[in-house]
């Protein structure tokens, strides 16, 4: 049992820190980059890229590093430090989980080789009107003709749907099960609608009519299964990026709490203040534990374990997220909600990743519908 | 990063693990794991069996019966007494006056106390809170003046939890009054069976007697029973409190009885919304578990990991909150806590509510929550 990082992982640290951190080290950097067009720095990306750090999590063979999930994440914290904006869930960990999972060796080297040098934004279109968090596709169905398949049907929201190069699209297949899609978004039959999410991020509705899609790996085969394991797995790392985020919310809070005066005094003279900034600090640690937890495990690579400590991850992510994001505006004051100044956008990105992964009622469902089966828990 | 053990660890808390199942008596681990209150006779038998193959008090110097363990094999030997229903050593001894002899006594003193401590020949009783020095420890006021060869003590001290089954009271005492609060006080040894030492029950809401007033009139200690220097007495008790460093959560114990009230539950567990209060509260746990293991890991310099105060509050937290879910299963029949043997309900639905009454001392006991979360919010969070 180790929660150590190794002199490497530390270096990957400083570095990802380096490039990241201090691109946006001043918030006001992070609130001029989502105010504009695509909603985070091309170039920032491309840095990310030539570092090596989009090849992060995939084979060699398929022009990546072949790193583990520890190291994705480390990346993972230090962009959840900044809140940065850049595609990392959507396209890295989302997209490029499924096209490694399910893509045959032709369509990896191609796709990932394109994610890994930045050449390529890939993104992952999943999430339909009124499906939920369901691992497989609803309306969006899927059509074949001989060789050639085509998708009609509504994708919303998708993260960073209308910058993408391409996407991978979940359908439902013919013959029942859900498959996945390469889709080329400037192909007739694919009509995009962008438009920024309240923490700067970017969306898109994707309307598919009869658009022309490549069948993922093996046609007709159901994918659900990927779907939801990588769905566990960028619970995980977005845990990890939450808690960098949470970390910088109270950070910022206590050095609000130092320096800001009322009543001719600093607010920490205020034990009705100092009180709940300790106990922000106690979920803080609590969810740290947690998610490093999940990470290992996601390490060891079981499927089932890895669902379990997703949720498990997710659930106290979810809390920590809820009471520190709400604290940290409320210790602030007024300035608390204000879009110029930081506090506020942490919490508006934390719920993003909520709403993006699930919330705490979803994986106390998950968690609640499997109680009876918990023997005590070992975690090692 | 890694999740498992090391082969030597494991193997630490597989022998354990049959030692503490096979070795400590069925019935004291079957009334441990009931919550059922146990006798004297039963804490000793149980620490003198593990004293039997040095495992009573791993944390002590080796010389004075220690094992020169790793902070996370302390945990895990912690992990597993509680796991396997063993009573954990008693604290007074194992974990607070014991170490505090072996640190700044004498040699006499060590060679005296020493063995006796570990093997339970001598019950340690607590003599530290006060009427008017709770939290606020050092504006304590029992005397110790001195009188020849003797120190004579007077005042009154508060708390002393199973006082009624002690040989020994490790007590502060203000030593000098014209100095700085802290500066004027001295740890003395006072034998309980001394005239003049009278010790006084105090009943609690639970209706057990576990708590007692410790009162002194001209009680005559003799000075030898000093520990460490005249006036020294705060820093030994902040040795003494900051030692509690591993097991200050009740993590393995809280475990256990969530894991109990879940076979308890039965049916109730279809429930949707009891379903969810265990779901949350295992899920609590193992994130307090986690970051339990995180602290002993990172506690390698042996100076205490200010996240100690996290276990502290959270583990109290969730050790109420355990009984509390506990005591809500039991419904109505919680109000049978006054049935006997011939009771139609299960005993646990006795138990459940002066269980939870009791524990709301935890929160309060150990440096309050509210003194926790004063810790971290001046020494973590330099507010």
């Amino acid at each position: 049992m180790d929660f150590t990082y190794d002199d490497e992982q530390d270096a990957l640290r400083e570095a990802v820190r380096g490039l990241v951190g201090k691109a946006y080290s001043d918030f006001e950097h992070r609130r001029q980059t989502v105010l504009a067009e695509p909603g985070y720095s091309e170039d920032l990306w491309r840095q990310l890229a030539e570092m090596g750090i989009l090849g992060l999590p995939f084979a060699e063979a398929d022009g990546g590093s072949g790193a583990g999930p520890v190291e994705v994440a480390i990346v993972a914290q230090e962009l959840g430090r900044v809140i940065a904006p850049e595609p990392f869930l959507a396209s890295i960990v989302l997209a490029g989980g499924l096209v490694s999972a399910v893509g045959t060796a032709e369509q990896r080297a191609d796709v990932l080789g394109a994610l890994s040098s930045g050449e390529r934004l890939v993104v992952l279109a999943h999430a339909e009107p009124g499906s939920g968090r369901a691992n497989a596709a609803c309306e969006v169905t899927a059509t074949q003709d001989g060789d050639s398949w085509t998708l009609t049907g509504i994708k919303e929201p998708v993260p960073h749907g209308a910058r993408a190069d391409q996407l991978v699209v979940s359908a439902a297949l013919p013959g029942g099960g859900t498959g996945l899609f390469l889709v080329d978004p400037s192909a007739d039959g694919v009509e995009r609608t962008g438009y920024a999410a309240f923490d700067g991020t970017r969306a898109a509705k994707v309307a598919l009519a009869s658009a022309p899609a490549t069948p993922l790996g093996e046609p007709g085969a159901d994918v659900e299964g990927s779907i939801a394991t990588v769905h566990d797995i960028a619970r995980i790392i977005a845990g990890n990026q939450a808690v960098g985020a949470l970390e910088t919310a109270l950070r910022t809070t206590t050095g609000y709490l130092t320096s800001r005066k009322q009543f001719g005094v600093t607010l920490n003279t205020f034990q009705a203040l100092t009180f709940r900034a300790s106990d922000m600090y106690v979920s803080l640690e609590l969810t740290t534990s947690l998610v490093l937890w999940a990470t290992m495990v996601l390490a060891e690579g079981d499927p089932q374990a890895v669902h379990a400590a997703a949720a498990r991850a997710g659930l106290q992510v979810a809390r920590a997220s809820r009471h520190i994001g709400q604290e940290a505006i409320q210790l602030h004051g007024g300035i608390g909600v204000t879009a110029e100044y930081s506090i506020g956008s942490y919490t508006a990105h934390l719920q993003a990743l909520e709403q993006l992964l699930g919330d705490a009622t979803f994986h106390l469902r998950t968690l609640a519908g499997t109680v009876a089966e918990h023997g005590t828990l070992e975690p090692v | 990063m890694r999740l498992q053990l090391s082969d030597e660890d494991r193997e630490l808390r597989d022998e354990l693990r049959d030692f503490f199942t096979t070795k400590v008596p069925q019935e004291i681990r079957d009334d441990v794991r009931a919550g059922r209150e146990l006798t004297r006779d039963q804490i000793v038998e149980s620490m003198r069996v593990l004293n039997s193959a040095g495992l009573a008090v791993p944390h002590w110097p080796v010389e004075w019966g220690g094992k020169d363990w790793t902070e996370l094999q302390r945990h895990i030997w912690h992990e597993e007494l509680q796991a396997a229903c063993v009573p954990v050593p008693l604290a007074f001894n194992a974990t607070m006056i014991g170490p505090v002899i072996a640190h700044f006594g004498s040699q006499e003193l060590k060679e005296r106390f020493l063995p006796a401590t570990a093997n339970l020949d001598i019950w340690w009783s607590q003599g530290f809170s006060e009427p008017d020095a709770g939290s606020d420890l050092a504006s304590l006021r029992t005397t110790a003046v001195r009188d020849g060869d003797h120190f004579v003590v007077n005042g009154q001290k508060t708390w002393t939890t199973l006082g009624q089954y002690g040989d020994w009271l490790f007590t502060l005492v203000r030593t000098d009054p014209d100095v700085k609060k802290q500066a004027g006080i001295s740890m003395l040894l006072i034998d309980m069976t001394t005239p003049g030492l009278e010790v006084r029950p105090i009943q609690l809401i639970d209706g057990g007697h576990e708590v007692n007033e410790v009162w002194f009139t001209d009680v005559r200690v003799p000075a030898e029973n000093l520990v460490g220097e005249l006036n020294s007495g705060w820093t030994q008790a902040k040795f003494l409190l900051g030692n509690e460093r591993v097991g200050v959560a009740p993590v393995g114990a809280t475990k256990r009885n969530l894991a109990r009230a879940k076979e308890l539950a039965g049916r109730q567990l279809d429930d949707p919304l009891v379903a969810a209060r265990f779901a949350e509260l295992e899920n609590e746990l193992l994130a307090l578990e986690l970051t339990a293991l995180r602290v002993v890991a990172d506690s390698t310099d042996g100076a205490p990991h200010p996240a100690s105060s996290v276990l502290k509050l959270k583990g109290t937290e969730l050790q109420q909150a355990v009984s509390e879910l506990t005591m809500d299963m039991a419904g109505p029949a919680g109000l049978a806590s006054g049935a006997g043997d011939d009771s139609a309900l299960p005993e646990w639905t006795h138990l459940a509510t002066p269980t939870y009454l009791n524990l709301r001392k935890a929160s309060i006991y150990g440096g309050s929550n509210e003194v926790q979360r004063q810790i971290i919010a001046k020494t973590i969070l330099g507010l």
